[in-house]
């Protein structure tokens, strides 16, 4: 919650508004609440969907359809250290460096991004594809290394693993070493009979 | 090795299990909720929680029958159910298996609460980073409306109990019960003056009960197999039923051991989790997340219920067990948790906010041997200027780490220090210290 920089003011967006793009989605979330101010953070989850991040056009059109002032909107928004308020690279490695993780090696892991990328914490590369972020606890304390990119979850990280996430994603947008439905220690596999 | 059944994990421990609608039923699920819908009235329901003696699996361990039983009486207006998944206790993983292998288990606890306190509401508040828990959350809940067990009229009994998922965004104090509400009404996640209590002044202002995961996840089974059955597990009176713990750091076999309450910590770490990953002996262990304070190997026997633990001068918590072998060096772990709190401080409370970043910057300075003399007592100093004079527990937690270490491990803090004085130039200001 600290470090928040102000809003880019390069939010170029185009015009095309949330509400004309997204009102099924926008409608549908509004529905589930009481009061409006609850959808709130699911449509600036929606503005960063849509753009990569929070813009401040974006925070100024949710403020309109929630009926809450610009300030109201930025004051919720800086908060939380998942609404991005300015752009990050196309994939944005958050390693954990909590405790759990560095009795597990994360300084390492996040040193292998500074060799293999020449970045560290809070920087993209060049060519916009990565940023890298130390991140707090994200709940794989017992698969530790990890670390998130974009939605999903890489864990148990050796060098090779790393090298072949980065690959593939680099490659293909995606990697199947991902964490499915997470449970660890695996569940017992079925015995195979004869 | 220690032979138990399990309740919570029991399911997605068989071969195959997907966790689905049709998996969950093919063992019994959704079946307390036929048992009790329409055909046992909601007071029944929490005196059979309050009587399994079933206590918050979150972290502070609050009887919940009880929590359920401080709604007004009477009220007439709505009333809310959360779910707190914001699972952010450091060593805390165990919410995010039970949500992503057995979300149709914890939609039925969700819908026994709804019903015994009269909510038709329902939001699970899940950590913004579970992507996938809440994916599966949501297509778990469409599920179960199309079955009739959520949405209006649920087993055509004429109840009304609907659930959605609302995803939190990157901020571990909205696991905090009244934070988690004001982040829900869509402001900054700070927790809220008590009293009033939630029970009372919950969301919107109305009454509302928020349950952790693994306490909404232990209803169908207390309901199904009766109180008798439950508070007979573990470690009665005071701690009933099982627990579900995360294992970290150095040992074998980390990960997640559902074992009756009441075990020693001997036990979970040797026999469960494996022991020590290395030849190193264990050196030390925070037994549960890193709210509570750091134990020692002369704490391997003490048992793993709330009032052992507490007795020996920690917390059992949220259930999150780090090992640290020979070797750790347990200034470096103690800066490193309070560097977490440091970042997660929400801000509200002077105290916190400040004396975070204080400590923060006098650990640094001793781990990287440009401590003073009199910094230890400064560390002291700003932690009893924290502890109990917080809104919120978050004060007493950030200071654990290293009231905890400073008690069992001084020495090493001594010897960082003694190191600084020994290979640093003196300091202009040093010399002004001595006479």
């Amino acid at each position: 919650m600290r470090a928040i920089e102000a809003p880019s003011s390069h939010g170029h967006r185009e015009s095309v508004m949330l509400k004309e793009k997204y009102q099924k989605e926008i409608d549908d979330i509004v529905s589930r609440y009481p009061v409006k101010r609850s959808a709130l953070i699911p449509l600036l989850y929606l503005a960063q969907q849509d753009e990569g991040f929070v813009s401040e056009t974006a925070m100024k059109e949710i403020a309109g359809l929630l009926r809450l002032t610009p300030p109201q909107v930025y004051e919720t928004a800086t908060f939380y250290t998942m609404l991005n308020l300015k752009r990050v690279g196309k994939f944005h490695l958050q390693v954990c460096k909590s405790l759990m993780c560095a009795l597990a090696g994360s300084d390492t892991v996040i040193g292998w991004v500074k060799t293999k990328f020449g970045i560290g914490p809070g920087e993209t590369t060049a060519d916009g594809l990565f940023t890298l972020s130390a991140v707090e606890c994200l709940a794989a304390c017992g698969t530790a290394p990890m670390m998130q990119v974009n939605e999903d979850y890489y864990e148990q990280l050796t060098e090779d693993k790393f090298d072949r996430i980065l690959a593939d994603l680099k490659k293909d947008g995606t990697c199947s070493l991902k964490t499915g439905p997470f449970m660890w220690p695996e569940a017992p596999k079925a015995q195979v009979k004869g | 090795m220690l032979k138990h059944e399990l309740i919570l994990l029991k399911n997605m421990m068989q071969p195959g299990y997907t966790g689905s609608l049709q998996d969950y039923e093919r063992t019994g699920g959704y079946q307390a909720l036929r048992k009790v819908v329409g055909k046992v009235p909601p007071t029944e329901v929490t005196a059979t929680v309050m009587k399994s003696g079933l206590r918050g699996r979150g972290g502070a361990g609050f009887p919940t029958g009880v929590k359920w039983g401080f709604l007004p009486k009477g009220y007439q207006g709505p009333r809310y159910l959360c779910c707190n998944a914001d699972e952010s206790e450091p060593g805390t993983f165990k919410d995010r298996q039970l949500i992503e292998r057995d979300p149709h288990q914890i939609l039925e606890g969700i819908v026994l609460a709804c019903y015994a306190i009269g909510a038709e509401s329902a939001y699970i508040y899940i950590r913004g980073e579970f992507v996938l828990g809440a994916r599966i959350l949501e297509k778990a809940i469409a599920e179960a409306r199309t079955a009739g067990y959520i949405g209006t009229n649920i087993l055509s009994a004429g109840i009304t109990a609907n659930v959605w998922v609302h995803r939190g965004a990157g901020a571990y104090i909205c696991g905090e019960e009244t934070a988690l509400l004001e982040s829900l009404e869509g402001k900054r996640g700070l927790p809220r003056v008590k009293p009033p209590f939630p029970a009372t002044h919950g969301l919107y202002n109305k009454p509302t009960v928020v349950n952790n995961v693994e306490t909404l996840a232990n209803l169908p089974h207390i309901i199904s197999r009766g109180p008798g059955w439950f508070a007979s597990i573990g470690s009665p009176p005071k701690s009933t039923g099982t627990r579900i713990f995360c294992v970290s750091g150095h040992v074998k076999r980390s990960g997640n051991y559902e074992v009756p309450m009441g075990i020693t910590f001997r036990e979970l770490i040797y026999d469960q989790a494996g022991g020590m990953r290395s030849n190193k002996p264990l050196k030390a262990f925070i037994p549960g997340g890193a709210s509570a304070p750091f134990l020692t190997p002369d704490h391997l026997d003490v048992k793993l219920d709330f009032e052992s633990v507490a007795a020996a001068g920690s917390m059992l918590g949220s259930g999150g067990v780090t090992v640290m072998e020979e070797g750790t060096d347990m200034v470096w772990a103690a800066l490193r948790l309070m560097e977490f709190f440091y970042h997660e401080s929400c801000g509200k409370c002077s105290p916190c906010r400040e004396g975070s970043a204080w400590l923060v910057q006098t650990m640094r300075r001793i781990v990287a041997k440009r401590g003073r003399k009199e910094d230890l007592e400064t560390l002291v100093d700003l932690c009893k200027n924290i502890e109990g004079r917080t809104v919120c527990a978050f004060g007493d937690a950030e200071v654990a780490p290293i009231m905890s270490t400073l008690k069992y491990w001084r020495p090493e803090y001594i010897t960082l220090i003694h190191e600084a004085e020994a290979t640093n130039l003196i300091r202009p200001e040093q010399i002004v210290g001595r006479h």
